[in-house]
């Protein structure tokens, strides 16, 4: 066991862990983050995602103890700072990017740690990047449609309803 | 101009806020204090005696609670099956017993042997994996054929063979079928598999079982479409629990498709466990755990034949189907390649004889039951399938051949037991032809083909039977439950309103769209509206969702039980208005004397009926609560066109959707954008059974696609934005909504285009293909190009 301490969405975070505990077991279990998902143990789905220093991880593909000292943002500290929906998440509601919701806290990570470095990503682009973000609902369509939306680009063309 | 709310309207979705800001409260976020937690640990063989199974290490492993195994479970029911299928001589189906825990034999990968029940996840596994034991391997039984072959090795020794049942359907019918077919001037005939997939809803599944040893009551929380379905098979037939003294409660589902639907052993096994350890049971499955433990679907394999007369009209189909049945019979396993499949072998047309055959076969394989569309995706693919190469056979244009036997008229009875209420298909047709730009084709083949690709266009047509089930009808064909609704309208004094409803949301969005039909019906504001829903203590009863039945079934009973309220609340704002009830208008939350300016707000009846000082107290009681029940007429029958575009790489074989275009006819809608969400949804289902998913087995019987590395998921990448019409719309007739159902369309009505398209692409390519199963992989589309 040991004791590792981390910025998670802006707040200092310890907790005691063993060498074998992943970082999304932290987030939902020591701090009770549940928005952080786990939907496959092979590293494939992305519902996990979060931002590690800044970058997308899949935080069930890394140990707590290799997030020891770092920062963390989750899916909870996405929203604006009066609690109203950021940008992203407005866009997916927007836009009904999202169906049981399960995928969704991935998805929302994902997109933004993309919108980050591609600030108008092409449809193509967005669909390659979402490549490790496994959707079971939408068939992506309302996802992929969201993503352009909240990068400023007007969606009202993309095929039908 | 769109309708800004009520019915037709596409309000945000409510539920949306707490699923995007990491709120949404999934059965896998629920920790009870003290819970100890449970891994099972599962046959690595397909079929196996077990001749010891020594736990004593195990036992002595730190944080150990206690170790079950199947000898714990001996006189404890097992896992019931929910529908008895009689076969063509009149016999029940072979139906074997389904232990909890295995007894005496494993008959799958996945058969869980024994739970270790420990303080922690980990001390649970490094436990089970101490666990000693003796399996004596038996030969496997796995491709369904050899299954059936005299003298194959059986799944169940109390058996008499691996058949489950032998379906004929209409069995008296067959002579004249078969008679058709000998007159025919054209026979079409295609061998096809409808392969199994793996369900994959993105939230595994999770059981925590808590019980209260002051008031003996079991509490389960599940990830389930159906609370009380679960509640009921699991208290009556599993742990002899009165419901009374069991709760069952599904919170927030991340997704179903069909899987969970159904009880399961661990759900059992949780409940069992929180008593005999007094302490909660928490299992939370890996999504390894689930390719071997969730019920898969699909799995058919068909001989189907098509007659036409020398005019193209059809005349007469006849199929042979084998359907895996898997190892044990799983909760609606009998009924979905029979009853939701061969009822629905008419489709669009208005063929006049049919003949379907089902033989379903037991394998050391895992339990197959409904997925998405269950039972009429199979239906479906096969018969446009077979339709399409019967033009192709017979050189006339795919869609015009479907036009000339288009079933016209309604209420039509199909040959197969069921009648259609409405449809129209030459206007679903009509709007799918706007839809995919027919017209264009031409020259984006053209533009493909200068790029060195070939590109194919594939159509097809599908009808379903949604809106499960009129109880009557389902429980002659085997059903052993009603499949009615309840909805109870629950109106506060300050006029908020709760529905309580049967059916379970978990992706489909009912907080948002039952709240607008309610709303419309009173004319209120939806936000003094909300459902509640997965919770067995606080709903009356309910069969849950499945079978696009959600709106059409218990939207309805929602219909009935807000009629009740608004008929008690017109006789409370007659006596406030000193009028007659039946001069009462009730409009946009006012309640009028007809033909004056006498009127009393929706507001003010409501307080009058919880404070009664002013109230017909003579006549009717206080308080205003609502309940209604209801079971429909009939099937509700959606429909659709369907039109694929692909590209197809003739040096790697690899297909591209370019384009996907889909009409559907689901009715009336009450969220147009809800509506398209669950077609897109249905149809990257679909796509993925048609180009990528695959679940295999080897020859022993080992699942080789047991992650999401083996089992090809469709990604963001592998599918194109799709073009999406529901303009036609023939209202259902027979319930108050006038709604067919939308979950399943897009599943259902999918890989016959897929496949249709990519057949047209090789044949474009001077290829003669005339069937590629499903997945039509790189590997599976170059070989046959270059066979």
């Amino acid at each position: 066991m040991s004791q590792v301490t981390m910025t998670v969405n802006g707040k200092t975070a310890s907790g005691t862990v063993e060498g074998r505990t992943l970082l999304s077991q932290f987030l939902r279990e020591n701090l009770n983050l549940t928005g952080t998902h786990v939907g496959c143990d092979t590293s494939q789905c992305g519902a996990c995602v979060v931002h590690v220093d800044g970058k997308a991880v899949k935080s069930c593909t890394m140990l707590a103890s290799e997030a020891d000292g770092a920062s963390v943002d989750t899916i909870e500290g996405q929203a604006n700072a009066d609690g109203s929906l950021n940008t992203i998440q407005q866009a997916f509601q927007d836009h009904h990017g999202l169906q049981c919701g399960f995928c969704t806290p991935g998805m929302v990570m994902s997109a933004a740690a993309l919108l980050k470095d591609n600030p108008k990503p092409s449809e193509a682009e967005i669909r390659d990047y979402l490549e490790g973000n496994i959707c079971r609902c939408t068939g992506y369509h309302n996802i992929v449609k969201a993503i352009m939306a909240a990068s400023g680009q007007d969606v009202e063309a993309i095929a039908a309803e | 101009m769109p309708k800004d709310h009520g019915i037709g309207a596409s309000p945000k979705r409510r539920e949306d806020v707490r699923f995007l800001t990491g709120e949404g409260n999934y059965t896998d976020d629920m920790n009870i204090h003290g819970q100890a937690y449970v891994h099972f640990l599962r046959s690595d063989v397909a079929h196996a005696t077990i001749t010891g199974i020594d736990t004593s290490a195990a036992e002595a492993m730190p944080g150990v609670v206690r170790i079950f195994t199947g000898a714990d479970f001996e006189g404890v029911g097992g896992l019931p099956c929910g529908w008895q299928v009689t076969d063509k001589h009149g016999e029940p189906m072979q139906e074997p017993a389904h232990p909890v825990l295995a007894q005496g034999k494993v008959r799958h990968v996945g058969d869980p042997i024994a739970a270790v029940v420990a303080d922690s996840l980990e001390q649970a596994r490094d436990a089970a994996e101490a666990i000693e034991v003796d399996l004596e391997e038996l030969p496997a039984v796995v491709d369904m054929k050899a299954a059936l072959e005299e003298g194959a090795t059986k799944v169940h020794d109390d058996l008499t063979s691996n058949l489950c049942y032998d379906w004929g359907f209409v069995e008296e019918a067959k002579p004249e079928v078969d008679a058709a077919f000998e007159r025919a001037a054209h026979v079409t005939t295609l061998e096809l598999v409808n392969q199994r997939m793996v369900a994959n809803p993105m939230e595994p599944r999770v059981a925590i079982g808590d019980y209260n040893r002051a008031t003996d009551e079991h509490t389960l929380y599940t990830t389930s479409q159906n609370p009380h379905v679960i509640r009921l098979l699991m208290g009556a037939f599993v742990l002899g629990i009165p419901e009374h003294k069991l709760r069952v409660v599904a919170p927030d589902v991340g997704g179903g498709f069909g899987t969970k639907i159904f009880h399961y052993a661990e759900e059992a096994f949780c409940t069992f466990a929180a008593k005999a350890c007094n302490r909660p049971v928490k299992w939370t499955s890996s999504r390894s755990e689930a390719f071997m433990s969730d019920a898969h679907g699909r799995d058919h394999v068909t001989k189907i034949e098509l007659a036409l007369d020398a005019d193209n009209n059809f005349i007469a189909l006849r199929t042979d189907t084998l359907a895996n049945m898997g190892a044990y019979l799983s909760t609606f396993a009998p009924s979905v390649p029979t009853w939701l499949h061969g009822t629905l072998m008419a489709g669009n047309y208005k063929t006049p004889l049919i003949h379907v055959n089902v033989r379903a076969v037991f394998t050391n394989t895992v339990p197959v039951d409904a997925y998405r569309g269950a039972g009429r995706p199979e239906a479906t693919f096969q018969l446009e399938r077979v339709i399409d190469k019967a033009a192709r056979e017979l050189g006339v244009d795919p869609i015009a051949l479907r036009r000339q036997n288009f079933i016209t008229e309604f209420p039509y009875a199909t040959p197969v037991a069921v009648e259609y209420d409405t449809g129209d298909y030459h206007g679903t047709m009509d709007a799918l032809e706007r839809l995919m730009d027919r017209d264009g084709f031409a020259a984006r083949r053209a533009e493909s083909e200068a790029r060195g690709k070939l590109r194919g266009l594939g159509v097809n047509c599908y009808i379903e039977a949604c809106g499960i089930a009129p109880s009557n009808l389902v429980g002659q064909l085997g059903a052993r439950a009603g499949l009615y609704d309840a909805a109870t309208v629950r109106v506060n004094a300050t006029g908020s309103i709760s529905v309580m409803v049967g059916a379970h949301s978990h992706g489909q969005g009912h907080e948002t769209s039952f709240p607008q039909v309610v709303a419309d019906m009173i004319g209120i504001d939806e936000s003094q509206i909300d459902i509640v829903h997965g919770d067995s203590s606080k709903i009356p009863f309910g069969m849950g969702t499945y079978g696009s039945r959600s709106i059409a079934v218990c939207g309805s009973a929602m219909v009935r039980a807000t009629e009740k309220i608004i008929s008690k609340a017109k006789k409370i704002a007659a006596h406030l208005l000193e009028a007659s009830d039946a001069d009462i208008e009730l409009k946009d939350g006012q309640f009028t004397v007809a033909g004056t300016d006498k009127s009393v707000a929706w507001g003010d009846v409501t307080l009058a009926a919880y404070v009664p000082h002013n109230y017909p107290l003579e006549d009717i009681e206080p308080g205003l609560e609502e309940t209604a029940f209801y079971d429909p007429a009939n099937f509700t029958y959606p429909s659709g066109a369907y039109a694929c575009e692909v590209e197809v790489d003739p040096d790697t074989g690899k297909v591209t959707i370019e384009r996907f275009a889909a009409a559907d006819d689901f009715g009336n809608i009450i969220n147009p954008m809800i509506v398209d969400g669950q077609v897109h949804g249905g149809i990257g289902q679909g796509i993925g059974q048609a180009l990528l998913e695959n679940c295999v087995y080897d020859s022993d019987g080992q699942l080789m696609t047991g992650s999401y590395m083996d089992y090809a998921m469709p990604r963001a990448d592998d599918v194109p934005f799709y073009a999406v019409d529901h303009s036609s719309q023939t209202p259902c007739t027979h319930n108050p909504l006038g709604v067919k159902g939308c979950g399943e369309a897009g599943a259902i009505g999918s890989p016959p285009s897929v496949i249709n398209a990519v057949v047209d692409a090789l044949q474009s390519g001077g290829h003669n293909v005339t069937h590629i199963d499903m997945p039509a992989s790189p590997a599976r589309v170059w070989a046959a190009m270059n066979q």
